[in-house]
């Protein structure tokens, strides 16, 4: 290389260099990023720290669910469904089962009620623990992971005792439960529940006074009520922002009339008011569960279900209160033994569409904040 | 803690007769009735305005919805909207009918929050044929739109980015159709981009 090539060159980055600095710089994240949870990408616009702009490229976990569906019986196809939101597979398991039952026209007897009600809410406390775990990790706190993922081991536990498995459980059965609960089963939750209250009290205490939590969170990822009903966000981030709605509450299913809940809503709509009202929810949680064991009727926990399900003609959308939202299942009968059609309506998917909304015009550190704080599964988002 | 406390018993006991499975399993081998006509204030209001392009009104297992004539649906979608307070746009997809003149059914799922009740709109549209986009109604509605393009190759006319978005952006063929076979895939995408014979 002569000198003139060199500073040609030289000369040339020089202006590179200028460029930059009143240029868009655009950052890719992911999709092999710690904080994204799973395998979102994220392509940044950004001014200096402040995001101008992103992009969310999602689909490298998108398996074809729904085109699996068609090609399953209505029994075949409950355990794929664990696999959409893995941290919560008892929720998903609880929406297609409902969702079928309504096709079907069936009633489910009051114990196999009871008892989805406790696993799903037992499901919906271990989700949150995952939630809050990583997420104070994404903004530097280490310690909380640990507490969080050590109590969330006494759930997989009961899980596990119940169905053999711990995460994609496939707990429940079309017409109700495959198995009643095991022996000791009722102690052992309630002992689960005397312990996570103070534990919930811990971790608060770990997190919610802290300054750079506080700092890190309050104001950060705003979202309006009315954005969010734009948007058609759901779950805990939409009750953040000061929305009421929750569909145990609003369009009771599975007994969830016969217990007495609060339903936690905030007023700021950032980041800081969505973990106060998921830890609120975990509190909440834990008083169905104990009605739901001391209230745990007897007989039978299976309705009586043809051996090959033929729902007849017709469609049917069913939704419930998933850990992230609102988890809806579309289903199309055409009267035979396989969907013609399954939908399911991802929360994940939905309320990630917010994330731009939400980082625009804040810091760029504060984007991994705000993919925390929509608590996001990337199975679910792709399907 | 007792295994389960006696203090209690009282409503589920009593809950137990009529939750017998007896009628339940009666009920299941029965033929189902099928939709019943859906009839109320909004319904009639509805056909006044809209006449006969609201095809059919109907209830199925509790669930309202209306069957509309295309040329009506972004109207409807909108009157529904900010007259009748179905204020969110809970989920938007087609189903996919080959056999039929006009086999791309849509599916749009609204829900009121003041009134609590959901509704389904549900209109059919030719292969080809250009649905217009709701996105000016419900921002939400953009992902949506782009899966159901994705997956049906349904265009949805005034959206603001119509890409794909769960499958990669050069791939060809739209998986959920119904004359696409469960094991079907881009073999050319498949050999170019990830170097091997077949996915499957």
């Amino acid at each position: 290389m002569s000198d003139n090539q060199f500073y040609e060159s030289f000369e040339e980055l020089q202006l590179t260099r200028n460029d930059l600095d009143s240029k868009e710089l655009v950052l890719n994240m992911g999709p092999q990023h710690p904080s994204t949870h799973g395998v979102l990408r994220v392509i940044l616009k950004l001014d200096g720290e402040k995001v101008n702009g992103l992009e969310c490229v999602i689909g490298y976990l998108h398996r074809g669910i729904e085109k699996v569906a068609e090609s399953r019986t209505w029994a075949q196809f409950a355990p794929f469904v664990d696999r959409l939101d893995y941290t919560a597979a008892v929720a998903n398991n609880f929406g297609y089962c409902l969702a079928v039952e309504k096709l079907l026209g069936l009633e489910i007897p009051k114990r196999a009620q009871y008892l989805r009600v406790i696993l799903t809410e037992l499901a919906r406390i271990a989700s949150h623990q995952v939630w809050l775990g990583t997420h104070v990790l994404d903004i530097g706190a280490v310690t909380p992971l640990f507490y969080a993922f050590r109590d969330r081991e006494t759930i997989l536990n009961v899980f596990e005792k119940y169905c053999g498995a711990r995460l994609t459980t496939h707990s429940f059965r079309i017409g109700g439960c495959r198995w009643d609960a095991y022996e000791g089963f009722s102690r052992e939750v309630l002992g689960i529940c005397d312990d996570l209250g103070p534990r919930i009290h811990e971790y608060a205490n770990l997190i919610t006074g802290n300054r750079i939590w506080l700092q890190r969170t309050k104001n950060v990822g705003y979202i309006s009520a009315a954005d969010c009903l734009s948007y058609g966000i759901t779950g805990p981030v939409l009750r953040a922002s000061g929305v009421g709605l929750d569909l145990r509450k609003a369009q009771p299913y599975s007994s969830y009339e016969d217990f007495e809940f609060d339903i936690p809503t905030g007023a700021n709509c950032d980041t800081f008011d969505r973990y106060m009202v998921r830890i609120e929810e975990m509190r909440q949680s834990i008083r169905i569960i104990r009605q739901a064991v001391e209230g745990l009727p007897e007989g039978p926990i299976i309705a009586r279900v043809p051996k090959v399900i033929k729902p007849p003609v017709g469609e049917v959308y069913v939704s419930t209160e998933a850990p992230k939202g609102e988890l809806g299942y579309f289903l199309v009968s055409d009267g035979t033994a396989q969907p013609y059609r399954m939908r399911v309506r991802p929360p994940s998917f939905i309320n990630l569409q917010a994330l731009e909304k939400m980082a625009k015009g804040g810091l760029v550190a504060d984007v991994v904040a705000i993919i925390g704080t929509l608590d996001i599964v990337l199975g679910e988002v792709d399907r | 803690m007792s295994e389960v406390p006696e203090g209690n018993p009282p409503k589920p006991a009593s809950e137990k007769v009529p939750v017998a499975p007896a009628p339940a399993a009666a009920a299941a081998p029965a033929p189902k009735p099928g939709p019943q006509p859906w009839q109320c204030e909004m319904v009639q209001q509805l056909k006044a305005v809209y006449g006969s392009a609201i095809r059919e009104a109907a209830t199925f297992a509790g669930q309202n919805y209306l069957i509309a004539d295309r040329s009506i649906c972004r109207q409807l979608l909108a009157t529904l909207c900010a007259e009748h307070g179905y204020d969110r746009l809970t989920d938007l997809t087609a189903v996919h009918y080959p056999k039929d003149d006009l086999p791309i059914e849509m599916v749009w799922i609204l829900y009121s929050m003041s009134g609590n009740v959901r509704v389904r709109v549900k209109v059919r549209f030719g292969d080809g044929e250009e649905v217009p986009t709701v996105t000016d109604h419900w921002v939400g509605a953009n992902w949506m739109e782009r899966e159901v393009y994705d997956m049906f190759g349904v265009r949805f006319a005034g959206h603001p980015d119509m890409r794909r978005i769960l499958l990669p952006d050069e791939w060809t063929g739209y998986p959920l159709r119904k004359d696409y076979d469960l094991q079907k895939q881009d073999t050319d995408w498949v050999r170019k981009n990830l170097g091997i014979e077949s996915g499957q």
